[in-house]
């Protein structure tokens, strides 16, 4: 019996060639149990040793491999081939990213994001290690747990259309990571992280389409981050207004 | 000063890095500190790490319990100075590490969980659910973003070490996005680069994992330590060799075999699931080559059964064990026991250092999975590397640091830029313009099987000469490997045919080193000497670079408190 294959559709970009992205078609032996990062190296190792992409971990941690997999940003590492319909597979890079090379895509921006959102623990007085860890419990734990378990693989940029208009919208993730400090007991940082989020390309540029919170391979749930960020926000200014200066 | 001039460059931003990063800023704002990594921090692999870490956190518990677990589980042959060094010190990273935000899981009285673990006589292990190494990465990398003297230079491959006067005066990088190499001076340099997984065809550690650091300190002629003891974990997914934890055993998880019975009674009466890693995963290769394996579409594996744990115990505490399971077996473990079999994934190996991370070459440090002090001797104790990676990255961080601020500004004249020029030539004109008919997925490939074949849980004489003769063999074909891909800009072709040229180069001297000890211990077991051997090999492999190739030098093991002993569990 002739060896099953796939046909793989990949955009190419080469900028050291030519300004003009172009799609190339590869035929490949299929199997069962590929998924499609397997059908990537395999095309890397035996076929095309220019096609460029990132990967690690392939066990869908490490938040390197992202790419739209026939339109729908997806972990190239967690999606099997035998799971996807259409032939051939089209896989281009995260939308709304400058593509760098091939699948490769500049992800400095939310880099930038990430720093302006002041993703650390924010104390006014240090405690003394001596002193031991702070309590929480579980439940307290669960307050932000969610939220911290984004692994900044871009998909929810890629999905979210006012990312795509104005790529000075904060954006889902780094929104999603502020909210994850808010929530934490151990953050006293809302006095400066709050204001970093409200501003004009922040939070309330978000018109709550909620595709990120679709793409999420980690179940953070951005779009529900945000709009308890709002709220948050919005009590925060309510307060400043309402209560004298002392009382804040 | 130069743009790419520093006080203290770290290479590889995981656990390891970071922690050296913000220990040497802390150490004085003044200093000008850069994180060098191939990838973004936040992809290096500490974030596969998943059970915990270690430290002596409860009343019940003590630093002299830990330790001797540590040596024991070494097989006598960790430095017991240096292991007492860091059992006094973990604690303190783990509470540094819950004050800058790591989300630890916790006792219903809000303080931290611990959990049991593999040769760890009590619960000491500290975690966050079951995905503890992504938690540490993330919280120590966000924790970086607020000191303003950490650089970094993400997507940056570092190919070799500038030496000059037997001093480390930076290093040589692939900038990917620039595609232009470029000398970053540095008074101190710190490798965090991790292991050398990759060396391996079945291995949980990710693709980035091919001995960068190890190579880099042994090409500027700082010892490699103890290279022939490489851990295989014994719980891995058949096909991928995707890491299911340690945890799944500590919270109660079975081992069984075809016949349903918990055959580790019969290898680790005491400790059952609990026993350590080396002695664990021969245990199932026993079975499996006793006849006793499942048959599957990869091989015969055995079955890890967490099905008495119930939803509720997986879901809190081993939700990506059940993650892992549903998406790359297409099963549930709360109703079907997990097909699992041994696979590498650690390397107590490496780059010697004392317990400051000092390499003994001026300005040069390493800390984490790359260096060997040594804590893990013969066989490494599960959770004891992620704590092994603060402790260490800290004492190096701080140590490279004042060891930079103990020196007078980079000048100008600094001969780096003419090293690199050298190292420009030799990766551009050389590799990059090379048209040879090798194939490098293949010469990989053979490297890999020759590893897994002869260099893996059982060894050989015969088996590891067989070893040294094909990988020097493929050492002379990788010359005539060819780069297809001729753009300098974020060329992965290249960064791929430069991480094989490293990991041929310490397959050698694994091989090598593995040949020389005539003895059992630890993870190292040779077949044709499946005894300890005190008397002759109680000390540390050092393989040395020379003309003609690694050479072997022995350094005795420190024995403190702790008299080599009968290692029964």
């Amino acid at each position: 019996m002739a060896e099953k294959t796939i046909r793989l559709r990949i955009l190419r970009y080469r900028p050291e060639r030519s300004e003009e992205t172009f799609y190339q078609v590869y035929t490949i032996p299929y199997r069962d149990d590929m998924v499609v990062l397997d059908a990537l190296n395999f095309i890397k190792d035996h076929v095309d040793p220019t096609l460029t992409f990132r990967w690690s971990c392939r066990m869908g941690i490490c938040g390197s491999c992202g790419a739209n997999i026939d339109g729908v940003p997806r972990l190239t590492c967690a999606v099997f081939l035998r799971s996807l319909r259409r032939r051939p597979v089209t896989i281009d890079p995260l939308a709304n990213f400058p593509i760098l090379k091939d699948l490769v895509v500049d992800i400095d921006d939310f880099m930038e994001k990430l720093v302006s959102v002041k993703p650390y623990i924010i104390r006014e007085k240090e405690r003394p290690l001596e002193r031991g860890e702070f309590r929480q419990t579980p439940e307290d734990v669960e307050m932000f747990r969610q939220q911290s378990l984004c692994i900044n693989c871009m998909l929810c940029y890629s999905a979210c259309p006012v990312y795509g208009h104005d790529d000075q919208f904060l954006g889902p993730a780094a929104s999603a990571l502020a909210f994850r400090y808010l929530k934490d007991s151990r953050d006293q940082g809302a006095d400066e992280r709050v204001p970093a989020i409200s501003t004009k390309h922040g939070i309330w540029q978000c018109t709550l389409v909620g595709e990120c919170s679709v793409v999420c391979p980690k179940h953070v749930d951005p779009a529900g981050a945000i709009q308890q960020l709002k709220a948050l926000a919005a009590a925060k200014t309510m307060k400043a207004m309402l209560l004298p200066l002392a009382s804040r | 000063m130069d743009r790419l001039a520093y006080d203290v460059v770290i290479v590889g931003g995981g656990a390891a890095g970071l922690r050296a990063a913000i220990a040497a800023a802390e150490t004085s704002p003044s200093l000008r500190i850069a994180i060098v990594s191939k990838v973004y921090p936040m992809r290096s692999h500490t974030v596969s790490a998943e059970g915990g870490t270690a430290a002596v956190m409860r009343d019940y518990d003590s630093f002299d319990q830990h330790a001797f677990d540590t040596v024991k589980g070494s097989d006598y042959l960790a430095d017991q100075d240096a292991v007492e060094f860091f059992v006094r010190r973990a604690p303190a990273e783990v509470v540094q590490m819950d004050h800058w935000g790591c989300p630890w899981s916790r006792e219903p009285d809000g303080r931290l969980a611990v959990r049991a673990f593999g040769g760890m006589s009590v619960k000491r292990t500290v975690f966050a659910a079951d995905k503890v190494g992504f938690h540490m990465l993330h919280t120590l990398f966000q924790t970086t973003l607020k000191y303003e003297n950490i650089e970094r230079l993400d997507e940056w491959f570092v190919t070799s070490l500038l030496v000059e006067g037997g001093k480390v005066g930076g290093v040589a990088a692939l900038d990917l996005k620039s595609g232009t190499i470029e000398a970053i001076a540095a008074k101190a340099v710190i490798l965090c680069t991790g292991g050398a997984g990759r060396i391996y065809e079945f291995t949980t550690n990710g693709w980035i994992k091919t001995g960068d650091g190890m190579a880099l300190a042994y090409r500027a002629g700082v010892p490699l330590k103890d290279m022939e003891f490489l851990q295989f974990h014994p719980t891995c997914l058949p096909g991928t060799g995707i890491l299911i934890t340690e945890a799944a055993r500590g919270e109660g998880g079975y081992l069984v075999n075809k016949d349903g019975d918990r055959f580790l009674k019969r290898y680790v009466p005491e400790k059952m699931e609990l026993g350590p890693r080396d002695i664990l995963s021969r245990a199932l290769m026993t079975e499996i080559h006793e006849g006793r394996g499942i048959e599957g579409p990869y091989g015969p594996h055995l079955h890890l059964d967490l099905r008495h744990l119930g939803e509720e115990v997986i879901n809190r505490k081993l939700p990506m064990v059940r993650e892992l399971v549903e998406e790359y077996v297409g099963l549930n473990p709360i109703e079907k026991p997990i097909p699992v079999r041994p696979g590498q994934h650690y390397i107590m190996g490496g780059v010697h250092t004392d317990v400051h991370g000092f390499t003994g070459m001026p300005g040069l440090y390493a800390a984490g999975e790359v260096a060997c002090v040594s804590i893990n001797g013969a066989n490494r104790l599960g959770s004891n590397s992620l704590s092994e990676c603060l402790v260490f990255g800290a004492e190096a961080g701080r140590f490279a640091a004042s060891y930079a601020m103990s020196l007078p500004p980079i000048s100008a004249s600094n001969p780096v830029t003419t090293l690199a020029k050298v190292e420009e030539k030799r990766i551009f004109d050389g590799l990059l313009k090379r048209e040879g008919g090798e194939s490098l997925a293949a010469v990989r490939y053979e490297m890999q099987q020759t590893a897994e074949t002869h260099i893996g849980i059982y060894r050989s004489g015969t088996g590891l000469e067989k070893a040294m003769n094909v990988i020097r063999d493929l050492r002379k074909r990788f010359e005539l490997v060819g780069v297809r891909d001729k753009d300098p800009f974020f060329n992965t072709e290249l960064t791929s045919t430069l991480e094989l040229d490293f990991m041929l180069e310490l397959a050698e001297i694994i091989a090598l080193s593995a040949l020389a000890r005539k003895e059992s211990r630890g993870a190292h077991y040779r077949t044709d000497f499946p005894k300890r051997d005190d008397a002759n090999f109680l000390h540390h492999s050092m393989a040395v670079r020379t003309a003609t190739g690694p050479t072997l030098e022995t350094r005795p093991a420190t024995i403190t408190k702790w008299q080599p002993a009968a290692r029964a569990y």
